[in-house]
């Protein structure tokens, strides 16, 4: 088939221009770039292609969550609740304590299982309950260890959203990964300052000070913050938490230290002034993750709902831990098992040595092109540059990221891109070789190469799309831009090129062509 | 002028390329045998991606004094810690291993701790003028997945490009692809091996990248056998290999030039971050151009693709359309 039929033509010329179009924004200068990402309607071109964290610089941080101290949190409460519905109802025990994701408690009589298990589950419904003999075990069952599960999670993220939003980071991506992981990437974050806010738990609670007669299973040693040989028996149960603040700035005190001015909810406000109107002249302590910033003496009851926390903060440490409290404590730690940072001047950097490395890529295939080619390889050029464009205009409409190993799968894609011209080229010179007159040779040129073209280039896409959807990281990256290579090099190879070959046979009508 | 200005080699070839399949099976045997020695004896140099480990780049304002430096890291009693240029006299890539952790202590903290150390002990060192570019981190149960993920990523795409080319052609195709595919990627390993390379998840990367590239090389010549077997019906099979061999070695060297062309830009100009990447991909086209033109295509020969002609009675293998 020699001709193209018209419509076929337009449509060719219709996806190189909305490849020319569509790739334009990327050459554009910083301030336009945004001017255009304001301005422009999103079906229009005006996007560029979103790059990748090791070109933009950047954190990607993965962390494990974990959720086992939360079981084992729940199981501590859990051991708590028993022991005052035990008292009140005036069973024996012999022990008590908790057991995986659960509680057990080993009965003075028998007898009194069956109380317990009632006892057990009016505290909580979804327990799993074994009674042996005087001992009574009672743990979290299936639905329910999921549910804590998720709920950690979904409320790990929504904390680590809030946390990030407050530092101003553009667009950070919050997922969750598997069972019990959180990744995060944030674009030009500074990977320093996000790690000091996601890595601190930043639980608060204000936790009465019994007197030592009274210290039994209810308390908990916690070291000072500030010197962590100096202890203190708190209650395990703290009158105040975290979630209960409304607000929390940095401010000073009269004495113009460092500390954090909060004030309570109408929950909180009334429980504070209750609890600190029967504990009038006694301490309490105000713990955070489990160390105690201060412990003073309550002077009078407070029941304003407003308060300072004073505990050696410097004007910065204020104001990060007012920021955490502000966006409420993590249900559980999280530590990193993952991170990749790059810096501003790397990413840059990167860029501008990947566009160069394209460029001349380009060049140097251009030119083989055309010394082996002489006038087809500038046709094939004409072909390779569009693909280029075209890519990029793909990536910039799909919004796909760009990576480094990305731009080596684009420069390897001009490999690919012109092997679909070469088995054409010499599948036409073979058949001008063999005999055949000008337009049969090109005719059978491309049919022929077509199957074959087909064929590699199917190969090509099956991996990069099993790459997309298996691969991680660079692998991924390069997985992008060779799909979107396989497809474009495809058109521009068998239409793009294929239409400048036959108008040129067309309006030239060349009597020979020398091989 | 019009399609040729220079030829890279004359039309027509007669190159007996299955007639030499002996010396180039020596040269597989030694490479495939070499690998394979390297591998069990030597191992592979893994990166932190699949050991867990940290990896610190920086970049100073002058050229710093390498032995003092180590000198001063390794006063921090952090293990093996190795500092290299990285691709400029101020620019130094820094590795530091998975720090051992006491028991009772919080394993993110060893780890965060011994990157703070050095990254004190570099501040003071450099007077603060430091520029962090790039600090990475894994930890060893993540690089554990990375690799069973990486594996089970590499191996699928291998099943799916042999169950295209089978698809697509026949089962004898498919083999021989696989068997050229595994030729190119125990010679990669071999490569890495070798030069002790570090082998991280972009080196996973450039393996698949390559056998995409050598199962392209090998499906062309692949089209070009089945074209002829059905063009010739009682042409041997040794010509045919060496006649689709011969009428694609023009294309081969075009394409393999110009990509090795294109690959060099990168290598010159791609930055010192993908280098190793490069040189991977640089040595897996040249065994993958090796592997289609004596492992894939000659073992369609040995898998009898089309029977020998010897034997009477025996069919003309028939072609799927």
């Amino acid at each position: 088939m020699l001709t193209i039929p018209r419509w076929k033509a337009v449509l060719i010329l219709a996806v190189a221009l909305m490849g020319i179009l569509y790739s334009l924004p990327n050459m554009a200068g910083p301030e336009l770039r945004t001017w255009l990402h304001a301005n422009v309607p999103s079906w229009m071109p005006g996007k560029t292609v979103n790059l990748g964290l090791d070109l933009r610089g950047g954190a990607h941080l993965l962390y494990e969550v974990d959720v086992d101290g939360v079981f084992r949190e729940r199981g501590d409460l859990m051991v708590q609740d028993l022991r005052t519905e035990l008292r009140e109802a005036k069973i024996g025990y012999s022990s008590i304590g908790s057991a995986a994701k659960g509680a057990r408690v080993t009965l003075r009589d028998e007898g009194d299982a069956e109380a317990v298990r009632k006892i057990l589950r009016k505290l909580d419904p979804n327990l799993d309950i074994q009674t042996n003999g005087a001992t009574i075990e009672a743990s979290m069952n299936e639905v329910s260890l999921k549910s804590v599960y998720d709920q950690t999670i979904s409320q790990s993220i929504e904390i680590v959203r809030r946390r990030i939003d407050e530092l101003g980071t553009t667009e950070p991506l919050i997922a969750r990964q598997g069972e019990n992981r959180l990744l995060i990437q944030a674009p030009g974050a500074n990977a320093e300052q996000l790690k000091a806010i996601i890595g601190t738990t930043a639980k608060l609670g204000f936790h009465l000070v019994p007197e030592a007669a009274d210290a039994g299973g209810g308390t908990r040693s916690l070291p000072f913050a500030e010197e962590p040989a100096r202890r203190l028996a708190v209650a395990r149960r703290p009158m105040i938490t975290g979630d209960m603040l409304e607000t929390a700035q940095p401010s000073f005190d009269q004495n113009g230290r460092s500390v954090i001015s909060f004030r309570l909810n109408n929950t909180g406000a009334r429980r504070f002034c209750d609890v600190t109107r029967q504990n009038v002249q006694k301490p309490f302590a105000i713990v955070l993750d489990n160390e105690v910033l201060s412990a003073p003496v309550i002077q009078e009851p407070i029941c304003g709902g407003q308060g300072q926390i004073s505990g050696g903060f410097t004007v910065k440490t204020a104001n990060d831990l007012a920021l955490l409290l502000r966006a409420g404590a993590l249900p559980a730690p999280m530590k990193v098992i993952e991170e990749r940072t790059v810096g501003p001047t790397l990413g840059s950097d990167s860029v501008k040595s990947g566009r160069k490395a394209c460029l001349v890529g380009l060049l140097f295939v251009i030119a083989m092109a055309c010394l082996v080619y002489g006038l087809f390889g500038v046709f094939a050029s004409i072909g390779i540059i569009i693909n280029m464009l075209l890519i990029l205009a793909v990536m910039s409409m799909l919004q796909a990221t760009l990576t480094l190993p990305g731009i080596a799968g684009i420069v390897l894609t001009m490999g690919l891109a012109i092997d679909g011209n070469v088995l054409i080229f010499e599948r036409i010179k073979e058949e001008l070789r063999a005999g055949r007159s000008i337009l049969s040779a090109i005719d059978t040129g491309y049919t022929r190469a077509r199957t074959t073209i087909t064929d590699s280039n199917l190969t090509a896409l099956i991996a990069a799309l099993i790459l997309f959807s298996f691969g991680t990281g660079p692998i991924k990256g390069f997985a992008v831009t060779m799909c979107i290579g396989v497809a474009t090099s495809y058109f521009c190879a068998l239409s793009f090129t294929r239409l400048i070959v036959l108008t040129w046979l067309k309006l030239k009508r060349p009597k020979a062509i020398p091989v | 002028m019009i399609i040729k200005l220079l030829e890279l080699i004359p039309p027509n070839t007669k190159i007996d390329f299955f007639g030499h399949r002996f010396y180039a099976m020596l040269a597989s045997i030694i490479i495939l045998g070499g690998s394979t020695l390297m591998l069990t004896t030597k191992g592979l140099n893994f990166g932190i991606d699949f050991v867990g480990g940290t990896i610190i780049e920086i970049k100073t304002e002058t050229a710093p004094d390498l032995p003092h430096l180590r000198e001063v890291l390794k006063e921090l009693h952090l293990g093996d810690i190795s500092i290299q240029e990285f691709g400029a006299a101020d620019n130094l890539m820094i590795r530091m291993p998975q720090q051992e952790v006491q028991p009772g202590a919080a394993e993110a903290d060893v780890q965060r701790g011994a990157i703070e150390k050095v990254q004190a002990a570099l501040n003071k060192e450099f007077d603060n003028k430091v520029d962090y570019r790039r600090t990475e981190f894994v930890g060893p149960q993540v690089g554990k997945e990375l690799k069973r993920a990486g594996i089970f990523a590499v191996l699928i795409a291998m099943g799916g490009i042999m169950a295209y080319i089978w698809f697509r052609f026949n089962w004898q195709y498919g083999v021989g692809a696989m068997l050229a595919l595994l030729h190119d990627v125990v010679g990669i390993l071999g490569l890495f091996s070798l030069t002790q390379m570090h082998f991280d998840l972009s080196t996973l990367a450039a393996i698949l990248l390559v056998a995409g590239y050598s199962i392209n090389e090998t499906v062309i010549i692949f089209d070009r056998v089945r074209e002829t077997l059905r063009k010739y019906k009682k042409m041997p099979m040794t010509e045919i290999i060496n006649f689709s061999i011969n009428s694609t070695l023009p294309r081969t060297l075009m394409t393999s030039g110009s990509t090795l062309l294109a690959l060099l830009a990168l290598y010159m100009f791609g930055g010192e971050v993908i280098r190793s990447f490069v040189s991977a991909l640089f040595f897996g086209i040249l065994i993958g151009t090796h592997s289609s033109y004596f492992v894939s295509t000659p073992s369609l020969y040995y898998l009898k693709l089309r029977p020998d002609p010897e034997k009477p009675g025996t069919a003309v293998a028939e072609e799927p359309a």
